[in-house]
C-alpha cells in the first residue's frame, strides 16, 4: 500500500502493541485481506482485541509455526486447510439463518418427485424414466427422441402434465401467499383466506352458477367471477379497516371477517333461492383441478409468477415487520405502504389460484408452519421454501385425489383438510406453548 | 454548525387528543439530553415524534434535514431509536435481531453486506453480547435483552440515539451499569443522546441538560440545578419532594410522606 493512501486511512492504536497504525477497514484491499490465519488463530485474535490489530503483530500471528501449512500442506499432496482472512470477515455467529444450502435442496428434490409421481400415476401408467425422456425431447436440439406411443405422448402431455402445473401453480401460490400473510400480520394462524378471498371468490362463483348458468366444465365465466369476488372482497376489507385505524394489522383481519360474514349471508340467501344449483356451487367450492388444461394453466401463470416474484423478493422486509408496526417504521420501512403491496400480491395471486381450483383449504397454513417447525422462523427460508413444498404438496394431494376412488374423484380440499386438520392440531398446540 | 436535533412548535394530536403542544427542542451535536415529566406528560409522544412516528405539525430537522412522511429511510439513518419495551420476536437470535438494525443501509429487497454484518458485529462486541450472539431473544433476561435492543440501535449507525426508559425493567445497579454504558458509547461514537427517564436524579447526574415535560408542553429547559427545585417537582409532578444540591451541580430528590402516620 503506498503512502498516499495510507494518508487518508484513519488512524487506529493496535490493541495488542498500542502502537498507531492507519487502518483500511472495510476497504477493498486493506492489508488485513491478504494475511490469513487460521480458525484457531482468528478465534485467538478475536478474544485478544475488539479491533483490528496493525500489521506487523498480524503477521506475527500468521507467521507462527503450524500457522503456514496444515498436516498434509508442507508435501504438496494436499493443499493446506481452509485459512480465513484475519479481520475483514464478520463473525460466523453474525448472520441471519437464511435459506440454507441443505432444505433448499430437500425441497426441490421433493418438488421434482412429486411432479414425477404425479406425471407417471394413474390409469396408464408411465414410468419417470420415459416421463424424463419425453420431457427431454421437446427441447430442441438435443436429439432426445420419446419411445412412447403417440397415445402416451397425449395422455402425458395433454391430460396430465397440465393437471399437474396447475397444481403446483396454486399449491405454491396459496403456501407463499400464506407464509406472507402470518408475516404482515404477525398472526400464525394467518392464511391466504384472511382478508375474505375464500368468501368473496364463493360469492362470484355462485353468483354466476346461479344466475349466468356458468358451469366449472364451461368457458371462462366461472373462474373470472371468482376472481373478481375475491379481489373485491379484500378491497372491501382493506377499505373498511384503512377508514377504522389507518390500516391496523389486527383490525384489517377483523375487517375482513366481517366482509366474509357479509358474503357468506350473501351467497347462502342465493344458494337457497336457487337449490338446484346447490351440487355444481358444492362441488366448485370443494376444489379440485379436474377441468385443467394448458388455457387455464396460461390464465393463472401469470398471476402466479408475479406474485410470488414481489413475494419472495420482500422475503427479508417480512422478518422486519416482526418488530411491530412502529420498529420496522424506525427502521426506515413505510410499514402501511409495504404491507399494503405484500397483501395485495398476496391477494391477486390468491384470487387467481382460487379462481381456477376452488376452494383448497390448509395448504396456506401447514406448509409455511412446517418450515418454521423443521428449519427457520426467517420468512427469508420460511417465503421460497413455501412455494416449492406447498407446490409439491398439492401435486401429492391430487394424486391421491384422483387415485384413491379412481374413476371417480376425490375434492382435493377434502383430501388437505383431511390429512391438514391433525397437521394443525399438532402446529396449534407446539405454537400456543412459545407465544 | 447545525444542532442534532432542531425542533420548532411542534405538535401532536392523534384522535383529538393534544398529545403534544408547540414544543420546542434543541439538542447540540454530543449532547446528552434527558426528558423528565409526570406520567402522561407527553415524553414518549415528544421521542416518536423527533422519529417521525407519529403525524405531527411543526418543523423538525435532524442535522439540518427534515423529518417529513417521505423520509422514513433517511431518518432511520440519522436516527435510531429504542422503545421502553422494544419487540423481540423470541425465536431470532441475538445476531438476527441485530442486523436487522441494518436495514436503513440495506436495499429493500438485498440481503446483509459484509458492511453489514462488521457493523452488527461491532455493536454485539461493544456490548460484550459476544457469548449470546447465537442465543434466541426467548432465552434472555430483561437487562441482556435491554443491552440488545441497544446493540441493535447502535448497529444502525445513526448520530442520534433516542431511548424511551432505558431503565425502567432494571435493578438499581444494572440502571447504572446502563447509564455509564450509554455515556461512554456517546462519547466513543459522538452521538447525541436523547432519553426519557423517570429517576430524576439520575437523570441529573449523567445528562448534560433536562427538558421538564407537563400535560404535552415543555415547561423547562436547562441544567439540572436549573430545572429541577421542590417548587416545580411539586407542582408538575404533585408530589411532595425534598431536593438536595450538591456541589457538582446534580441534584438528589427524595420523596416525603404527606401528613402524619395515625398512631
Amino acid at each position: 500500500m503506498n503512502a498516499a493512501a495510507t494518508h487518508a486511512l484513519p488512524r487506529k492504536v493496535c490493541p495488542r502493541c498500542a502502537r498507531p497504525f492507519a487502518c483500511g477497514e472495510g476497504r477493498p484491499g486493506c492489508w488485513c485481506e491478504s494475511i490469513a490465519v487460521s480458525r484457531e488463530t482468528l478465534a485467538e485474535i478475536r478474544a485478544l482485541a475488539d479491533d483490528c490489530l496493525c500489521p506487523g503483530c498480524l503477521r506475527a500471528f500468521a507467521a507462527r509455526p503450524g500457522e503456514e501449512a496444515g498436516p498434509h500442506g508442507a508435501d504438496g499432496l494436499r493443499p493446506p486447510a481452509p485459512r480465513r482472512w484475519a479481520k475483514a470477515m464478520p463473525d460466523a455467529a453474525v448472520r441471519s439463518r437464511g435459506l440454507g444450502r441443505a432444505p433448499a435442496a430437500v425441497a426441490v428434490a421433493f418438488l421434482l418427485g412429486s411432479l414425477l409421481l404425479a406425471l407417471g400415476v394413474g390409469p396408464v401408467a408411465i414410468a419417470p424414466g420415459a416421463i424424463a425422456v419425453s420431457a427431454l425431447s421437446h427441447v430442441p436440439l438435443l436429439g432426445v427422441h420419446a419411445h412412447l406411443s403417440d397415445i402416451q405422448q397425449a395422455i402425458l402431455w395433454q391430460v396430465r402434465a397440465p393437471r399437474v402445473v396447475l397444481g403446483a401453480l396454486v399449491g405454491g401460490m396459496l403456501a407463499v401467499a400464506g407464509s406472507a400473510y402470518q408475516g404482515v400480520f404477525r398472526n400464525p394462524l394467518a392464511d391466504p383466506y384472511l382478508l375474505g378471498v375464500a368468501a368473496g371468490a364463493g360469492l362470484g362463483a355462485t353468483l354466476a352458477i346461479a344466475y349466468a348458468g356458468a358451469s366449472a366444465a364451461s368457458g371462462e365465466l366461472l373462474p373470472l367471477a371468482a376472481f373478481a369476488g375475491a379481489i373485491a372482497a379484500v378491497a372491501g376489507a382493506y377499505l373498511l379497516g384503512r377508514s377504522a385505524v389507518g390500516g391496523a394489522a389486527d383490525v384489517l383481519v377483523l375487517a375482513g371477517v366481517t366482509v366474509a360474514a357479509f358474503a357468506t349471508a350473501v351467497q347462502t340467501f342465493v344458494l337457497q333461492r336457487h337449490a338446484q344449483t346447490l351440487r355444481e356451487v358444492y362441488s366448485w367450492l370443494l376444489g379440485g383441478f379436474a377441468a385443467a388444461d394448458w388455457h387455464r394453466v396460461a390464465l393463472v401463470a401469470p398471476y402466479v409468477g408475479l406474485s410470488s416474484l414481489v413475494l419472495v423478493l420482500h422475503r427479508r422486509t417480512l422478518d422486519v415487520l416482526s418488530l411491530g408496526d412502529e420498529e420496522a417504521g424506525a427502521l426506515g420501512l413505510h410499514v402501511h405502504r409495504v404491507r399494503l403491496l405484500i397483501v395485495v400480491a398476496a391477494t391477486v395471486g390468491t384470487s387467481a389460484a382460487v379462481a381456477v381450483s376452488g376452494l383448497i383449504g390448509f395448504v396456506g397454513i401447514i406448509v409455511p408452519h412446517t418450515i418454521r417447525l423443521l428449519t427457520s422462523v426467517s420468512y427469508r427460508a420460511i417465503v421460497p421454501l413455501s412455494l416449492l413444498l406447498g407446490a409439491g404438496l398439492l401435486v401429492l394431494a391430487d394424486v391421491i385425489a384422483r387415485s384413491l376412488l379412481s374413476p371417480a374423484e376425490l375434492p382435493i380440499g377434502v383430501v388437505t383438510a383431511f390429512f391438514g386438520a391433525p397437521f394443525f392440531a399438532i402446529v396449534l398446540r407446539t405454537t400456543r406453548f412459545q407465544a | 454548525m447545525t444542532a442534532a436535533i432542531q425542533a420548532r412548535g411542534v405538535s401532536v394530536t392523534l384522535r383529538g387528543a393534544r398529545l403534544l403542544h408547540e414544543a420546542h427542542v434543541n439538542v447540540g451535536r454530543g449532547e446528552w439530553v434527558a426528558v423528565i415529566g409526570p406520567n402522561g406528560a407527553g415524553k414518549t409522544t415528544l421521542l416518536r415524534a423527533l422519529a417521525g412516528l407519529v403525524p405531527f405539525a411543526g418543523s423538525i430537522l435532524l442535522n439540518g434535514r427534515a423529518v417529513s412522511a417521505g423520509s422514513r429511510r433517511e431518518v432511520a439513518r440519522q436516527l435510531a431509536i429504542v422503545p421502553q419495551r422494544p419487540q423481540t420476536p423470541p425465536q431470532l437470535t441475538v445476531a438476527e435481531y441485530v442486523l436487522l438494525g441494518r436495514t436503513p443501509h440495506m436495499g429493500r429487497l438485498g440481503g446483509e453486506s459484509r458492511e453489514d454484518r462488521l457493523a452488527a458485529e461491532r455493536a454485539i462486541a461493544r456490548l460484550e453480547l459476544r457469548p449470546f450472539a447465537g442465543r434466541l431473544l426467548g432465552s434472555l433476561s430483561g437487562g441482556e435483552l435491554q443491552r440488545v435492543a441497544l446493540a441493535r440501535a447502535l448497529a444502525q449507525d445513526a448520530p442520534i440515539l433516542l431511548l424511551d426508559e432505558p431503565t425502567s425493567a432494571l435493578d438499581l445497579g444494572r440502571q447504572q451499569q446502563a447509564l455509564e454504558l450509554l455515556d461512554a458509547l456517546r462519547r466513543e461514537e459522538c452521538l447525541t443522546v436523547v432519553t426519557a427517564l423517570h429517576d430524576l436524579s439520575l437523570a441529573s447526574q449523567y445528562a448534560d441538560r433536562l427538558l421538564l415535560m407537563d400535560g404535552g408542553e415543555v415547561v423547562a429547559d436547562g441544567t439540572a440545578a436549573d430545572v429541577i427545585c421542590e417548587r416545580t417537582i411539586g407542582a408538575h409532578y404533585d408530589a411532595d419532594v425534598r431536593v438536595v444540591h450538591d456541589a457538582d451541580g446534580t441534584v438528589t430528590v427524595l420523596p416525603r410522606r404527606r401528613g402524619r402516620p395515625c398512631r
